[in-house]
C-alpha cells in the first residue's frame, strides 16, 4: 500500500506520511500538532474526534486516512480567525457551556454544522444532532443555549 | 486532612495511602532567586510546630520559611499575582472560584491572578483534590493568605509615607492614601523587596455579606484556551523524540503471565519491549507501530476463577471481611431496634443492591513520563500529584525529590483519578527506552483497568408508628461504603452498619462516595413507608425531620416545583428525595413518564434545591448542580458494569450507556445561599437525590417498587 503524503487541513495543504489505514485522528494530532480535536473513545461513539470533511462531521478516530486525501479537512483549529472567535466559541463562553471542557471542540465542530443545515434550530433538532456528542461533566442544557446563541449571533 | 473519621466527615477511602512525609521547605534565598523578588506570604497547616527556630525580624516578617504549608501566594514587581495551591483543576472550576477567593481578600483583579495548581515541584504538598474540600479547606486558607497579603501591601506603603497604614486603602490591585492622592500598585510596593511572610494569626476575613467578587460570577478562566482547542490536556501533549506506550493487559482480573515470546517485536527498529514482573509494555515512534508491535507479542497467561456478576450479591454477604481506617466498618447504635419494631403499627423489610459504575471521564487516563539524569517528570491527569508522587516512589525506589508530577488541566476525573497506573507504566517505558514516552489508555483500558464505584447490597427494617413517626430504623450496608449512612430522621432505635467485603472488581471513590447509594435505599424506603402510612411522601419526611437546613431545601425545591399544586399527567408521577453530605444539603424533586405497554422510562423534569452555605460562585455551582444531575440520572437508570469470569463485558460506549442529549430533563436549580455559613463544597452532594426522587416517581407512576440501581438498565418491566 502507498502511504498518503498530503492532506488538505484548514485550507493548508499538509505534507503527511501515514500509512492509508491509520486514522484521521491520529495523523492531525500527532503529525501535524492539531491537539485541539480529541481523543476520546476510538469507536466513533462520543464525539470529542469530530471534524469537517467538505462540511460534513465526521468521526475522525475511525476514518482512515486514505478517504480523507483530496477533501477539506476543518478543525476546530481554523474556527477561530484573525484573533476572533467563532460566534459558537464565544456563545460557549457566554453561556459557560463547558467544564472541564474536553468535549467542547467536538461540540463545537459538530454544531458548527448543525448550524449550516439549520441556522435557528429548534430545542429537538440540536439534541438529534447534538446525541453523538457525549459531555460527562452534564453541561448539555448549556450547549443547547449557546447553539441557540450562536445561532442570533451569526443572524445579527 | 485533620484525622476525622466520623462517617459525616468520611473523607475518601480505598485508594488513600498514608500522605508521603514531604514537606515545602524552601531556603529563603533559594526561594527569591527562583521567584525573583517580590512578597510572598506562607499558608502554615494548623496543627504544625509551624516554624521552630524562626523568629521574627527586625521588619516583622519571618526569616527561616516556614514548614507545613498549605498554599502561598507571591507577588512580583512586575504586578504578577501567583498562587500556589496543590489542586488540581478538572472541570470542577476550581481554578476560577480559588482566583476569586485571592481576588476577593486581596482586592485585586482577577485578571492579576495566576494560579500555579497541582506540580509537585512548585506546589505544596496537598493530600489531593477530593472529598468536597477544596472551597471549605483550600478557598479558607487562600483568602487567609492574601488577607495577611494586603496587610503586608498597606503596613509596606505606611512605611513608604510615613503614615498609619490604618489611613490607607486597599483597591484593584493598589493601595490609595485617599487623602493625598497617592496611590502605589501592588508591583510597585514589591519592587525591591524580599520578604516572606507566614500567616499565623486568625486575619478576619471579609464576611460574606461584604463580598465584591466572591458571591458574584466571573467567566472561566483560561476559557478561550478550551473553545479554541489550545488548552494542552495529558494526551496533547509532546516532548522530542517521544515515543508512544501501549502496555500488554491480561486477558481477564488476577491472571498472571507463564511465558513471554517477544522476538518478533525485537526484530523492529526504533522498537522498546519492556518485561518486568506481570509488567509488559511496549514503546514504538508512533501510536500505530506501538498497536502493531504489542499484537506481536506471544503471551501465555494462567486465569483463576473470578466472581460474575450474577452471583455478586450473595458474594457480598458471605465476605465481609474486618477492615481498619477509613474504609473500616461502622457500627452506630443507639435505644433498641428490636423493642422500636415491637411498638410500630407497621414494619419494612426490604433489600436495595447499587451496580458497579465506571466514571468514564471523557479524557482518558493518560500520561507522558520523561527521565534526566536519574529524575523522572510525569504529566499525568491525576486528582492526587503527590500520591502519585509515592507511587511513582515506590515503584522505582526513588527518593521523592527525584520525582516530579505534574498535572495539567483535566478533561474529567469525578473521584476515579486518584491513583496513577498509567503514570507508572509511562515511566517504566522511558526509563527503558531512554527517551520520553506517552501513554493514552484506550477507552476499553479506561472501562477495565481502572476502578469502580463500588457495587453494595443494603438491608433496611423499619418501623413506624400510626401517626407516622419513625419507630426503629435498622440499616445494614455491604461494602459499598459509610459514606451518608447515618440517617437524618429522627428515630431514637437505631442501628445503622457498614461491613465492609472483598470486591471481586477494583472499586473506589466516585462522586459522592457511598452516599449516593445510601441514599437510595433511605429515600426509597422512606417512600415506601409514606405508602404504608397514607401518607404523603413530602408530609411523611416532614414529620421525621428536624434538621432546619434539610426541611428548608425540601421547601425550597418542593415549592419551585410544584409537590402539592401541580396535577399529574396520565402516566406521570413525582418523586423526592432529600439528604445531606459533605457539608451540603439537597432536595431533588422528579417527574417521570413511565409507559407500562413499552417499558419506556423517560424523566421528563427535575427541580433540586442546594444549600452549600455561603455561595462562591454562583453560575460555577449552577454548572455543578447541573451536571450532578445529569451524570446521577446515568447511575439511576442504566449505568452498570457487567463482567464474568474476570473480565468486563460491556468496556464500550457502545454497551455501556452514558446519559446523552436525549435524556436530558428540563432542570431547575434553586441555590439557597447562606451568607452567614461556612462555604462547604458542592461539586459532589447534589448528586444524592435523583436516584431516589426518580425511583420514586416510578412507583407513583405505576406503583412498581424498584430496589435496585440502575432503576431500568432494560426499561421497565411490565
Amino acid at each position: 500500500m502507498t502511504s498518503v503524503t498530503e492532506l488538505e487541513v484548514n485550507g493548508e495543504r499538509r505534507k503527511i506520511d501515514a500509512d492509508p489505514q491509520t486514522s484521521l485522528l491520529t495523523v492531525l494530532r500527532d503529525q501535524l500538532g492539531l491537539t485541539g480535536t480529541k481523543f476520546g473513545c476510538g469507536e466513533a461513539e462520543c464525539g470529542a474526534c469530530t471534524v469537517l470533511l467538505n462540511g460534513q462531521p465526521q468521526r475522525s478516530c475511525i476514518m482512515p486516512v486514505s478517504l480523507a486525501a483530496g477533501k477539506q479537512i476543518t478543525t476546530i483549529e481554523s474556527f477561530e480567525k484573525d484573533g476572533h472567535l467563532h460566534p459558537l466559541q464565544q456563545a460557549f463562553l457566554d453561556e459557560q457551556a463547558l467544564q472541564c471542557g474536553y468535549c467542547t471542540s467536538g461540540m463545537i465542530v459538530t454544531a458548527s454544522a448543525l448550524l449550516r443545515h439549520h441556522p435557528d434550530p429548534t430545542d429537538e433538532e440540536i439534541i438529534r444532532y447534538m446525541e453523538g456528542n457525549i459531555c460527562r461533566c452534564g453541561t448539555h442544557h448549556r450547549i443547547i443555549a449557546a447553539i441557540h446563541r450562536a445561532s442570533r449571533l451569526i443572524a445579527s | 486532612m485533620n484525622g476525622e473519621t466520623g462517617p459525616q466527615t468520611e473523607p475518601e477511602r480505598y485508594e488513600l495511602d498514608s500522605p508521603p512525609a514531604y514537606h515545602f521547605e524552601p531556603d529563603r534565598r533559594d526561594f527569591f532567586r527562583i521567584v525573583g523578588g517580590g512578597i510572598a506570604v506562607f499558608l502554615v497547616l494548623r496543627g504544625e510546630s509551624a516554624y521552630p527556630q524562626a523568629r521574627e525580624s527586625t521588619s516583622g516578617f519571618f526569616e527561616p520559611l516556614p514548614k507545613n504549608v498549605g498554599a502561598w501566594l507571591h507577588i512580583g514587581a512586575d504586578d504578577q499575582i501567583t498562587v500556589y495551591t496543590g489542586k488540581a483543576e478538572m472541570g470542577q472550576n476550581i481554578r476560577t472560584s480559588l482566583t476569586q477567593a485571592v481576588a476577593e481578600e486581596l482586592r485585586a483583579p482577577v485578571g492579576s491572578i495566576r494560579l500555579v495548581m497541582a506540580d509537585t515541584e512548585l506546589t505544596p504538598f496537598d493530600m489531593g483534590t477530593f472529598g468536597s474540600r477544596t472551597t471549605p479547606q483550600m478557598g479558607t486558607q487562600l483568602r487567609k493568605v492574601a488577607s495577611v497579603a494586603r496587610d503586608v501591601l498597606t503596613r509596606l506603603a505606611a512605611q513608604r509615607w510615613n503614615t498609619d497604614a490604618s489611613v490607607l486603602v486597599a483597591e484593584n490591585g493598589r493601595i490609595n492614601y485617599p487623602n493625598t492622592g497617592r496611590t502605589l500598585t501592588y508591583g510597585e510596593l514589591a519592587r525591591g523587596e524580599t520578604l516572606a511572610k507566614a500567616v499565623v494569626e486568625e486575619d478576619p476575613l471579609t464576611p460574606a455579606s461584604n463580598w465584591t467578587v466572591l458571591g458574584k460570577s466571573v467567566p472561566k478562566i483560561y476559557g478561550p484556551e478550551f473553545v479554541t482547542g489550545r488548552h494542552k490536556y495529558t494526551p496533547d501533549l509532546s516532548l522530542p523524540g517521544m515515543l508512544f506506550g501501549k502496555v500488554l493487559r491480561a486477558p481477564s482480573f488476577g491472571a498472571t503471565l507463564t511465558s513471554l515470546d517477544a522476538s518478533e517485536a525485537k526484530k523492529l527498529p526504533d522498537v522498546v519491549v519492556v518485561h518486568d514482573g506481570d509488567f509488559v509494555g511496549v514503546a514504538a515512534p508512533s501510536e500505530p507501530e506501538a498497536v502493531r508491535v504489542l499484537a506481536l507479542l506471544k503471551a501465555q497467561w494462567k486465569t483463576v476463577p473470578q466472581i460474575s456478576d450474577s452471583e455478586l450479591f450473595a458474594y457480598f454477604k458471605s465476605h465481609t471481611e474486618e477492615r481498619e481506617g477509613w474504609d473500616g466498618g461502622l457500627n452506630h447504635e443507639s435505644g433498641s431496634v428490636e423493642s422500636g419494631l415491637s411498638l410500630a403499627e407497621r414494619q419494612l423489610h426490604q433489600t436495595y443492591t447499587v451496580a458497579y459504575i465506571a466514571h468514564a471521564p471523557l479524557e482518558p487516563r493518560a500520561a507522558l513520563a520523561r527521565w534526566k539524569d536519574g529524575n523522572v517528570t510525569v504529566w499525568t491527569g491525576t486528582q492526587r500529584p503527590f500520591g502519585v508522587q509515592g507511587e511513582l516512589a515506590q515503584a522505582f525506589h526513588l527518593p521523592l525529590q527525584r520525582i516530579r508530577v505534574i498535572v495539567p488541566d483535566t478533561g474529567g476525573a469525578f473521584g476515579g483519578k486518584h491513583t496513577s497506573r498509567e503514570a507508572v507504566e509511562a515511566a517504566r517505558l522511558a526509563r527503558a527506552a531512554n527517551r520520553p514516552v506517552k501513554l493514552v489508555w484506550t477507552r476499553e483500558e479506561e472501562f477495565t483497568w481502572a476502578y469502580f464505584r463500588p457495587a453494595g447490597l443494603i438491608e433496611v427494617s423499619s418501623g413506624v408508628s400510626k401517626d407516622g413517626k419513625l419507630t426503629a430504623w435498622a440499616f445494614e450496608n455491604y461494602n459499598s461504603g459509610p459514606s451518608g449512612i447515618l440517617t437524618p430522621y429522627d428515630v431514637s432505635n437505631r442501628r445503622i452498619r457498614f461491613h465492609p467485603c472483598k470486591s471481586p472488581l477494583l472499586q473506589g471513590s466516585y462522586r459522592c462516595l457511598a452516599a449516593t447509594a445510601n441514599h437510595f435505599a433511605r429515600e426509597s424506603h422512606m417512600d415506601d413507608l409514606a405508602r404504608l402510612t397514607r401518607l404523603d411522601p413530602l408530609e411523611f419526611r416532614r414529620r421525621n425531620l428536624k434538621n432546619e437546613r434539610l426541611l428548608a431545601v425540601l421547601d425550597a425545591a418542593t415549592k419551585a416545583f410544584g409537590w402539592e399544586k401541580t396535577e399529574k399527567r396520565p402516566g406521570h408521577g413525582f418523586g423526592l428525595g432529600c439528604g445531606t453530605e459533605k457539608g451540603g444539603y439537597v432536595a431533588t424533586c422528579a417527574e417521570v413518564a413511565a409507559d407500562r405497554t413499552n417499558g419506556r422510562v423517560k424523566v421528563m423534569r427535575v427541580v433540586v434545591a442546594f444549600d452549600c452555605g455561603a455561595i462562591v460562585d454562583p453560575d460555577g455551582l449552577r454548572n455543578q448542580v447541573y451536571g450532578a444531575q445529569m451524570m446521577g440520572l446515568g447511575g439511576a437508570l442504566f449505568e452498570a458494569i457487567k463482567f464474568a469470569d474476570g473480565r468486563i463485558l460491556n468496556g464500550a460506549f457502545t454497551a455501556y450507556r452514558v446519559p446523552r442529549f436525549s435524556d436530558m430533563p428540563e432542570i431547575q436549580v434553586v441555590l439557597v445561599d447562606r451568607k452567614n455559613l461556612p462555604s462547604a463544597g458542592a461539586g459532589e452532594s447534589p448528586i444524592m437525590g435523583i436516584a431516589p426522587a426518580v425511583r420514586n416517581a416510578i412507583l407513583d407512576a405505576t406503583g412498581v417498587h424498584l430496589y435496585s440501581m440502575p432503576l431500568v438498565p432494560n426499561g421497565l418491566k411490565a
